[in-house]
């Protein structure tokens, strides 16, 4: 457990303490690791539904009639074609290609737009928006400090959430799409709905004023505890998001990965053009162009344990040698736990292309034993 | 603070260890609250020579990895096949049904009292 003094807290950090939370730094902000038992949390999630506090990330909001323009040249999606209402995963990066960030857009309006960052980087982020929207009529707002994020995840999320809803907004919160949002009226509480998440099921993020955070918290706690939510932490929303093959920045992507490696070359628009059909030129392009139409050196994949033994992030992805031994190195492990939800072991790691199909046996490296893996499609768990 | 039975010595590791012969090891409850969930066990095999200090298995939670080390030099003669083939026990009853070897002393490490043990880990 690091709590270094220089971490921030959130709103809603009296509430953590106050459930007997262990708190770790993450991101710079001190969050709730696990309430209870990681384990249980996972399960809540995925049975019932769990609420996080998400407020150590970053909302940076861009407006003007620019807006979706700046966008368009900050980052590898074509933001500006979001319709109003609508969200989209998208990726930052660098001249050279190298992800910077993995980013949410959501469009709140026709010149109004919201890129949640991850915490870690929003700093970074919203400097580099700041830059790249130079020379665009619009205008960049970092609001992370004054923003406080809660989430509820799970198959009971729309039931919890509907049921603390105002009447006029109901009904927007029980047909609101996958990656769509709206402004709605929350236990007395005005903030903006998201249906999007980092768990694998269905599920809201509630984006709040900060000064609000705690009251729409205990009120959420207190709607959802009889139908079975719980407060859930990092530690679950990593194993979570594990199981549904997500990637974590500082994981599986970092400055030395490329959305192509990552197999999120689906994200990058090569080929967008402004309202008029002109090719729209963005940070990163040339680089990424090249990347696009070459192998990459690496590839990620998912693995499968077949013991019992974890992998963990940074072990060695190996052969198997003929008598069970480690044998040659052809990748590495960048997130691996056992999946609460499957049973057995589960990794995700870059590896060299010629043992990246699947059903490839591999082992990883566990402290010096060789422990069998096998590649199998990403996601582990899809909600049924 | 947390209640460590009194009857037990306990080491810096948060391991403890009985009086009884042969002697039963486990970890504490503090360290079984901040490994979190426990998924897996590698403990040292029944006949193995271990020495007070020196690392003799490993325990896996959802998050992390750690060592094991053993408060006691001597012989294992006995592991906890349940909490093997079941870790959740070691943090559900780590003083008890969670226990994970047991051990014919020959010489027992620098071991604290409980009360010692609290006023060090509380």
């Amino acid at each position: 457990m690091t709590e270094d003094q220089q971490d921030k807290t959130t709103a809603l950090y009296d509430e953590h303490v106050a459930l007997g939370a262990s708190m770790t730094g993450f991101g710079g902000w001190l969050m709730p690791l696990r309430y209870t038992s990681d384990l249980a949390e996972h399960r809540a999630v995925r049975d019932a539904a769990g609420l996080f506090d998400l407020s150590h990330m970053g909302e940076i909001h861009l407006t003007g009639p620019q807006a979706g323009a700046a966008l368009d040249h900050a980052l590898v999606g074509r933001a500006s074609a979001i319709k109003v209402g609508r969200a989209r995963y998208s990726m930052i990066c660098a001249e050279d290609g190298a992800v910077l960030d993995d980013l949410i857009t959501y469009r709140l309006g026709d010149e109004h737009f919201l890129v949640v960052a991850n915490a870690g980087n929003a700093v970074r982020v919203a400097r580099e928006l700041v830059d790249r929207a130079a020379g665009f009529d619009a205008v960049v707002d970092d609001r992370s400090e004054t923003t406080a994020l809660a989430a509820v995840q799970g198959p009971r999320a729309e039931e919890i959430l509907a049921g603390l809803t105002a009447a006029a907004d109901v009904e927007t919160v029980r047909t609101m799409r996958y990656y769509a949002s709206a402004p709605a009226t929350v236990a007395g509480v005005e903030l903006l709905v998201a249906r999007t998440g980092y768990t694998g099921e269905d599920g809201f993020e509630l984006f709040v004023d900060a000064d609000r955070a705690v009251e729409l918290w205990r009120a959420l706690l207190a709607a959802g505890e009889p139908l079975g939510l719980v407060p859930a932490g990092l530690s679950a929303r990593d194993s979570l998001r594990l199981e549904a093959g997500m990637p974590l920045y500082g994981h599986e992507l970092d400055e030395t990965t490329t959305p192509f490696e990552a197999g999120m070359g689906r994200v990058v628009k090569l080929d967008k053009t402004d309202d008029a059909g002109a090719p729209l030129p963005f940070v990163g392009r040339a680089a990424l162009e090249a990347r696009a139409h070459s192998e990459p050196a690496r590839v990620l994949v998912g693995l499968r344990g077949q013991g019992r033994r974890p992998a963990r992030a940074g072990y060695d992805v190996v052969r198997r040698g003929l008598n069970g031994e480690v044998g040659a190195v052809v990748g590495r492990v960048t997130s691996g736990a056992p999946s609460p939800t499957l049973g057995y072991p589960v990794a995700m790691a870059y590896v060299t292309p010629e043992v990246s199909a699947e059903g490839t046996e591999l082992a990883v490296d566990v402290r010096g034993r060789a422990e069998p893996f096998v590649v199998v499609p990403l996601p582990f768990y899809r909600r049924s | 603070m947390a209640d460590f039975p009194a009857a037990l010595h306990y080491s810096a590791e948060h391991e403890w260890v009985d009086d009884a012969s042969p002697a039963t090891i486990g970890v504490t409850s503090v360290a079984a609250d901040a490994l979190g969930d426990v998924v897996y066990l590698e403990l040292p095999e029944v006949g193995a020579t271990i020495e007070a200090g020196a690392v003799v298995g490993e325990i896996e939670s959802t998050k992390s990895v750690s060592e094991l080390y053993s408060p006691v030099s001597g012989t294992v003669v006995e592991v906890n096949q349940s909490a093997v083939d079941d870790p959740a026990v070691v943090n559900s009853d780590p003083f008890g049904a969670g226990w994970l070897f047991k051990v014919e002393v020959s010489s027992r490490g620098e071991l604290m009292t409980a009360e010692e043990y609290a006023a060090q880990a509380g």
